[in-house]
């Protein structure tokens, strides 16, 4: 188990690593870094002294070193275009993200086992067929063209919710601005939660109908037929736990493209999260910000995939080898 | 003609193409539709310059007075029809729409082209030469995969911007999409070569050929790619379908190409501006054609998936 | 004679295909008594593990029964609903199939799976129920089984786990058990004591068997009588010793020569020219016709039905047709 843990959590610093470095070579390598950050007049001997002062003459592995030291402690510069410093404007955009990733990742979950199941059980008949249909719809629609077409329907047709923005929010501690605490808030929630969670769910559901399949055709479940134990119990006792176990990594790996997909999401509707943020930093090529939410990204990634491994650990005995009485 | 084909024809592609393949498109009326479908708009899109009815791009056409014109309504004052409507600048929308779609297919196949290129090759590496090559490549491979490939393509794009000097970044930005794009997808047919691979390298016929001194890699070509057409087939099919929607979505973020060669994405993000001011077509029609386009090569690559593995009947 | 615990007439299974339907069994019919152990052979594809799953409900789609009865005890079963069906499964029938490995559900430890089935069928105490598992397991000859019960599949080896399957199979005391093919992915090490086990439990219950194999050494040791199945037809049945000493249909014989044994002196072992036809090719008349050295006109025209022989023995061959008629003929 420890061995376990330990190799996973080298994998994953390796991983950090190469792309702070990636971070760090678009940081350095990508316009000067001086001239963003002095005016026009600055002579030449300044520049060149600034240049000095912040370690940009050092060789290649210690500027790379600081990088890491200050990433790590949360500091990747000013933002070019907002004159800000990076981690202050992450850190406030960072609540509308988490809140909007979070609620689309448990509808997405939801239903998406919800339907899957029922669609791997029920296959043939017309409600089933109705889902995988409009399913294929929902993979193949662009988040954005969701997007597009919800604020259509529902904020300029129909008039029934906000098309952008967060509405009110309330601060809980000193920084997490909240907007689930207000009716406002949770009604601008509603759109861009779908719109984020529908990809999610169509994939989770197609997964989850899949190996649901997958497993039914398996000898244990003929087996457990064979003992004469009730539907029921077969297939939510034996097939669907079976089924999860595959579907528990790969759903937790959604999670991960969930924040990742915040990015259009928010765009569409103008959601003032971390997603907008990086867009516009590449749009204007605000290096500072880009190479902060490279690193931030991956790390969500890595922590992510650290707890989906764990779980996977969890769920299926035959991966907890330590148990060292396997014998013949 | 001659009943003979002009060449021999490998095993793989006439086994792809035998009977059984050749029921179930005849059997899958949405197969057939989306055939139908995915084959006129890429026609339309190919022809667009001889089909369009106005050269959008041309200042000199356009009028102002066209404006707003909605969809099969003479325009107020100069009483000119457009199918679909024109949109603020009296742009014809159909046309866009055609030239558009143009746009996107390009970058789509090119994005697909460049995947499909650079992950045969990788995985014939990593198959052939094992080792830590192998290890490396599928490490790479296997970290890429845990990242949505949209995000990656957005990543690679922002990167690579990032290293072209301001000047060149709307001339380069469509090869730079279709290499960002490309590059966020060569996992899936590095994966599938890469087996294929493993598995002839050991056969004797190989190592047959290093005996007479033929090199190896050429017949392993010659003898996998055929093996392997089925796979790589599905994996363009819907390949493409991603690559088409990567290509509108970063282009709807403003972030993919130019705004002088507007995609079908980058039509939807002009479209959505008049949402709120009642000009719906302006929005509606691109959407409607991304959305066929999308729809259409993801239920052809589906069908072909199915189609190719019997098991999943 | 008892009436017969099992009780099969002209069964049907067939298979819609879209190139036509595929007649997988066709009017096999056999009894199985009180006690009894049933040993059925053939070829892979003659049939066997569908007669079983027939039997049992468990017909995979799109295969369903086209034809026929199944009772059980006096009770015709093949018509039951969906859920009486589940009910006889496990208590009244149980099932032992080929791949231990594969049979046990890896998430669930042994315990829990016998738990779920002993109390599907029966009302008691979760705690009674574990009694009566640790029994059964102990009973199968699972050393330490009191320890060993909570343990997961994965940490048994193929022979201690098909223990465990067959435990789960008798979990609920069936008055019949299918075990098709128990030992085929077994070590041939233990393949004999899982056949014992298997043997000596139902024999103290009096459980009733019907053992599916290819193996007919498994056969002559453990069966009373044997079946033989060609192409979803039943060729000849009888009481073993008699099927195995003088064979009577054409392909059982065949069948008998191709097996080494110690007590026949045969010069050398014989081979059945050609192969099973395939479901979608089965000849005219009599379906071994074209692989059959005693074939006559008759046998490419018309299908022979079981022919009763002395001694309860039973062959669908027009060779062994009663000797009146065939002066009509």
């Amino acid at each position: 188990m420890i061995a376990f843990i330990l190799r996973r959590l080298v994998q994953s610093v390796i991983v950090m690593l190469a792309v702070a470095l990636v971070s760090f070579a678009l940081f350095r390598f990508v316009g000067d870094p001086i001239a963003s950050m002095v005016g026009q007049e600055t002579t030449l001997a300044e520049r060149a002294e600034l240049r000095d002062a912040l370690g940009l003459n050092d060789p290649f592995v210690i500027q790379f070193w600081n990088f890491i030291a200050r990433a790590a402690s949360g500091d990747f510069g000013i933002s070019y275009r907002l004159q800000q410093p990076v981690m202050e404007l992450i850190l406030s955009r960072l609540p509308a993200t988490l809140e909007l990733a979070l609620v689309s990742g448990i509808l997405a979950f939801v239903f998406g086992v919800g339907f899957g199941v029922y669609t791997a059980l029920r296959r043939g008949n017309w409600v089933s067929g109705t889902i995988m249909t409009v399913s294929l719809i929902g993979v193949s629609l662009p988040t954005f063209l969701i997007g597009v077409l919800l604020i259509w329907v529902f904020a300029v047709e129909l008039q029934w919710l906000p098309s952008f923005g967060r509405g009110d929010t309330v601060y809980i501690g000193d920084w997490w601005r909240t907007g689930l605490l207000t009716p406002s808030g949770r009604a601008s929630l509603i759109l861009p939660a779908i719109t984020l969670g529908l990809y999610q769910m169509t994939l989770i559901m197609r997964l989850v109908r899949a190996e649901m399949l997958e497993v039914l055709r398996t000898d244990y479940i003929k087996f457990a037929r064979a003992r004469g134990l009730s539907n029921r119990a077969v297939h939510f006792g034996h097939a669907l736990k079976n089924t999860l176990v595959p579907v528990i990594t790969i759903t937790g790996l959604q999670m991960g493209s969930i924040i990742a997909f915040s990015i259009i999401t928010e765009t569409v509707f103008q959601w003032p999260g971390v997603g907008a943020l990086f867009i516009n930093s590449v749009r204007f090529v605000d290096v500072p910000v880009m190479a902060a939410y490279l690193m931030l990204i991956a790390l969500v990634f890595v922590v992510i995939n650290l707890i989906v491994d764990l779980l996977y650990y969890a769920v299926d005995p035959r991966l907890r080898v330590d148990r060292a009485n396997a014998r013949h | 003609m001659s009943d003979i084909p002009p060449k021999p024809v490998p095993n793989a592609v006439a086994r792809a193409w035998d009977s059984d393949i050749a029921w179930s498109f005849r059997h899958s009326p949405l197969a057939i539709i989306a055939a139908l479908v995915s084959v006129v708009i890429i026609l339309a899109a190919v022809f667009a310059p001889w089909i369009a009815p106005h050269d959008p791009f041309n200042p000199a056409s356009l009028n102002l007075m066209d404006g707003f014109t909605p969809p099969m309504e003479p325009n107020q004052f100069t009483g000119n029809v457009y199918w679909l409507g024109t949109d603020n600048q009296g742009r014809d929308v159909f046309s866009t729409i055609l030239y558009g779609a143009r746009i996107s297919l390009f970058v789509g196949f090119m994005a697909v082209m460049f995947a499909m290129v650079l992950g045969i090759s990788l995985g014939l590496i990593a198959g052939y030469r094992g080792g830590w090559v192998d290890s490396l490549l599928m490490r790479v491979a296997d970290v890429q995969l845990t990242f949505p490939s949209i995000l990656l393509a957005l990543l690679i794009f922002g990167v690579a911007r990032g290293f072209i000097p301001p000047a060149y970044r709307d001339a380069m930005a469509i090869w730079v999409l279709i290499v960002a794009i490309g590059l966020s997808d060569w996992v899936q047919y590095a994966r599938v070569v890469r087996g294929a691979t493993m598995v002839e390298k050991s056969k004797e016929y190989v190592q047959a050929a290093r005996v007479i001194g033929a090199h190896p890699v050429k017949i392993l070509i010659r003898h996998i790619l055929p093996n392997v057409m089925g796979p790589v087939l599905v994996i363009a099919t819907i390949g493409l379908a991603l690559a088409i929607i990567a290509e509108a979505t970063l282009s709807f973020l403003g972030v993919g190409v130019p705004p002088t060669q507007p995609s079908l994405g980058t039509l939807i993000r002009i479209g959505q501006g008049f949402l709120f001011s009642g000009e719906w077509w302006i929005l509606l029609f691109p959407s409607i054609t991304l959305l066929a386009l999308a729809l259409s090569v993801n239920l052809l690559g589906d069908w072909l998936r199915d189609a190719l593995n019997p098991r999943l009947r | 004679m008892a009436a017969p615990l099992l009780s099969v007439r002209d069964l049907v299974v067939e298979f819609p295909t879209r190139r036509g339907v595929l007649r997988a069994l066709d009017k096999v019919s056999f009894d199985i008594a009180e006690g009894e152990v049933l040993g059925m052979v053939g070829e892979s594809g003659a049939g066997k593990s569908l007669t079983g799953a027939a039997i049992i409900g468990l017909l995979e789609p799109p295969g369903r029964i086209a034809g026929g009865e199944i009772w059980l005890r006096g009770e015709r079963i093949d018509n039951f609903s969906p859920e009486k069906m589940r009910r006889i499964r496990g208590r009244r029938i149980g099932m032992v199939f080929q791949d231990p490995l594969t049979s046990l559900n890896p998430l669930y430890t042994v315990a829990q799976q016998l738990i779920e089935t002993i109390r599907t069928h029966m009302e008691v105490s979760e705690k009674e129920a574990r009694t009566r598992a640790v029994a059964l397991l102990d009973r199968v000859g699972i050393p330490a089984a009191a320890r060993r019960i909570d343990d997961y599949p994965h940490h048994f080896s193929g022979g201690m786990r098909q223990r465990v399957v067959i435990a789960l199979a008798l979990a609920a005391e069936p008055e019949l058990v299918i075990a098709d093919e128990p030992t085929t992915a077994l070590d041939v090490s233990v393949q004999a004591q899982i056949i014992d086990v298997l043997k000596e439990i139902c024999a103290e219950r009096g459980a009733s068997v019907m053992l599916i194999t290819h193996d007919m050494g498994v056969i002559a040791e453990t069966a009373d009588r044997v079946a033989v199945l060609y192409a979803g037809r039943m060729a000849e049945i009888g009481p073993v010793r008699d099927v195995i000493q003088a064979a009577e249909h054409p392909y059982t014989i065949g069948l008998m020569g191709s097996i080494p044994t110690l007590t026949q002196t045969a010069d050398r072992l014989t081979q059945i020219p050609g192969a099973m036809p395939r479901l979608n090719a089965i000849p005219r008349g009599c379906a071994f016709n074209p692989r059959c050295k005693d074939v006559y006109n008759r046998c490419l025209v018309e299908r022979p039905e079981l022919i009763a022989r002395e001694g309860g023995r039973h062959v669908a061959c027009w060779l062994y047709e009663p000797v009146k008629e065939a002066f009509n003929v």
